[in-house]
């Protein structure tokens, strides 16, 4: 874990309101995992007051890339960024995806801007490792699908989901891997790796349980400190609380009491 | 002048190195911080506050952010007196920076028995009484506003624990200066101001209240004039040393609070947003005193100029 001035190398919009910043930062490029993530100063005032964490996308480097839509304040100042400025990160924090050496397959599935851990794992394990990897991608719409070509692009097999039919599948993407867990694909030494909205990893998590196969899902939480301090991004695990911040943002989807989750 | 300003400053029986600490419940025990910021150059650590028994805290959501401010309903989640003496406080020791264990009950019997405890423990240099925390339903904050209930608890802690008392008070009241006084007749040795401002935020859309405790307690730059204010107020009611904080971001900031009355200050919310800014704030005092021509920070303390 480091605190870094990290210059932006660029900020660009890739879908409207979603944009990829590359920041460099040799220190957090070297050590991140996928899974992890920075804790990013927006501006170096009092309002917003607050860092924001986003998952690492990408890293090439000494390069490291976030994914990120605009929701608010702080993404809004983000998306303002030019080449050149200088922004405060804390990273790589968290705990990532970890992956045993029995996994012979990776399962992801992607909700909107849920792909940047997924992308970022795929390009560490897919390549490195030679094995196989199917990607699950969901948005509303074909204009609003994120990584499509870049999956493609890593030798994995993609499979499309947009809520109004305008590319792949016409539903949720969590309906798609429902139908595609019938049809009896899933083999076994599989590892389910879900990251989007909540109602979809409910729903992913829910269907890997009764598949008996092991899911992994990366949260999403407000948090304070970012590293554990504060104790203030907590969600409600089987033995009681856990930070989002340090002990995920990944976690075993068995260790999270989904009662408790809004 | 030459060289670097003397920033030690004596709270009484507690000699810091330096005026800055960090407040509690912003810094953990220190274990997540000391991986990026020296401890050793802290003035103090004011520990997280520990309950004689665990406590699990608050449902989410524990935070939201307002404008210029952080609202909070931790709920004093912590691992109880026992887990924090064996892991927290072995590991705080090996710093060379004092230590503040902040302290929180449900009732009169709890403060005794873990002040007795600490007491008794290498490694603790003050202990900061939280009469005041917003986010915990028995104790907390009732003990914090009544005087006579202060007193009786401050003259109690006295007698069982001979360690340097902090009493943290709530701004939560009509008169600060009241509760001040009672908890330095009943014989506090410092006070800590302030706590977290009772506060609320509403989400429109779903109609619900934005934290999972409903009310919670602000704190951040929001707070600032508030509780400089009220050190201004205690400082000329009482002649213990304050502790101010409250929504310190920056030297000025703390500047602001010494020249009000504070003989320290503690750095809160700000851990959370630059873990830099203790260090950032110790090297801007130096130079506010190098600048102005003025030897030692405790002439510093309470110097506010006003035409009266």
């Amino acid at each position: 874990m480091r605190q870094v001035k990290s210059e932006v190398l660029f900020n660009r919009k890739v879908i409207s309101g979603c944009f990829v910043m590359g920041l460099y930062c040799p220190e957090i490029a070297r050590s991140a995992e996928p899974g992890q993530f920075v804790h990013l100063r927006v501006e170096d005032r009092e309002e917003p007051l607050l860092r924001r964490p986003f998952s690492i996308y990408r890293v090439e480097n000494e390069k490291i890339e976030i994914l990120y839509k605009v929701v608010g304040r702080g993404t809004k100042i983000l998306s303002r960024k030019r080449r050149g400025e200088k922004i405060d990160l804390l990273g790589p924090l968290g705990k990532g995806f970890k992956i045993d050496s029995t996994v012979k397959r990776l399962i992801l599935v992607a909700g909107g801007v849920g792909v940047a851990p997924l992308y970022f794992l795929t390009s560490r394990w897919a390549i490195a490792k030679m094995r196989e990897v199917i990607v699950f991608l969901g948005a509303e719409s074909k204009e609003r699908l994120l990584c499509e070509e870049e999956f493609k692009g890593l030798g994995t097999k993609v499979k499309v989901a947009t809520e109004n039919g305008s590319r792949g599948f016409k539903g949720l993407i969590s309906d798609l891997f429902a139908k595609w867990l019938s049809s009896g694909q899933l083999l076994s030494e599989s590892l389910i790796c879900a990251c989007g909205p909540l109602p979809m990893l409910r729903k992913i998590a829910s269907l890997s349980k009764r598949s008996k196969a092991v899911c992994y899902v990366s949260l999403e939480q407000r948090m304070g400190c970012g590293i554990g301090a504060c104790r203030g991004c907590i969600i409600r695990g089987k033995n009681g609380y856990l930070r989002v911040c340090k002990d995920g943002p990944v976690f075993n989807a068995q260790d999270i009491d989904w009662n408790w989750m809004p | 002048m030459n060289g670097l300003p003397d920033l030690r400053v004596k709270l009484g029986k507690l000699e810091l190195k330096n005026p800055v600490l960090v407040a509690s419940g912003t810094f953990g025990y220190g274990e997540e911080y000391a991986e990026l910021i020296d401890l050793n150059k802290l003035g103090g650590i004011m520990t997280k506050a520990v309950t004689l028994r665990p406590k699990e805290g608050n449902p989410p959501p524990r935070l939201v952010e307002v404008p210029c401010g952080l609202l909070n309903a931790i709920g004093l989640e912590n691992p109880g007196l026992e887990v924090f003496i064996r892991e927290k406080l072995s590991f705080l020791r090996k710093f060379d920076t004092k230590i503040i264990v902040n302290i929180a009950g449900e009732k009169e019997d709890d403060y005794l028995q873990i002040a007795k405890r600490l007491s008794k423990e290498n490694g603790v240099d003050a202990l900061e009484v939280n009469i005041s925390c917003p986010n915990v339903k028995e104790g907390g904050l009732s003990f914090g506003t009544d005087p006579k209930v202060i007193y009786l608890l401050v003259k109690r802690l006295k007698e069982v624990c001979g360690l340097p008392l902090i009493l943290k008070l709530t701004p939560n009241v009509t008169d600060i200066k009241e509760v001040a006084k009672a908890a330095e007749e009943g014989g506090a040795d410092i006070l800590s101001l302030v706590n977290t401002v009772l506060a609320m935020a509403v989400d429109v859309d779903t109609q619900r209240p934005k934290l999972g405790n409903i009310v919670g307690g602000l704190s951040g730059p929001a707070i600032r004039p508030i509780a400089v204010r009220m050190v201004w107020e205690v400082s000329g009611a009482v002649n213990i040393p304050i502790i101010g904080m409250g929504g310190i971001m920056k030297a000025e900031d703390a500047l602001e609070f010494v020249i009000a009355g504070a003989s320290a200050v503690a750095v809160g919310t700000a851990n959370f947003v630059d873990p830099r800014t203790p260090l950032k704030v110790i090297e801007g005092i130096g130079r506010y005193l190098k600048d102005k021509g003025i030897d030692s920070f405790a002439s510093l303390v309470g110097s506010l100029k006003v035409q009266r």
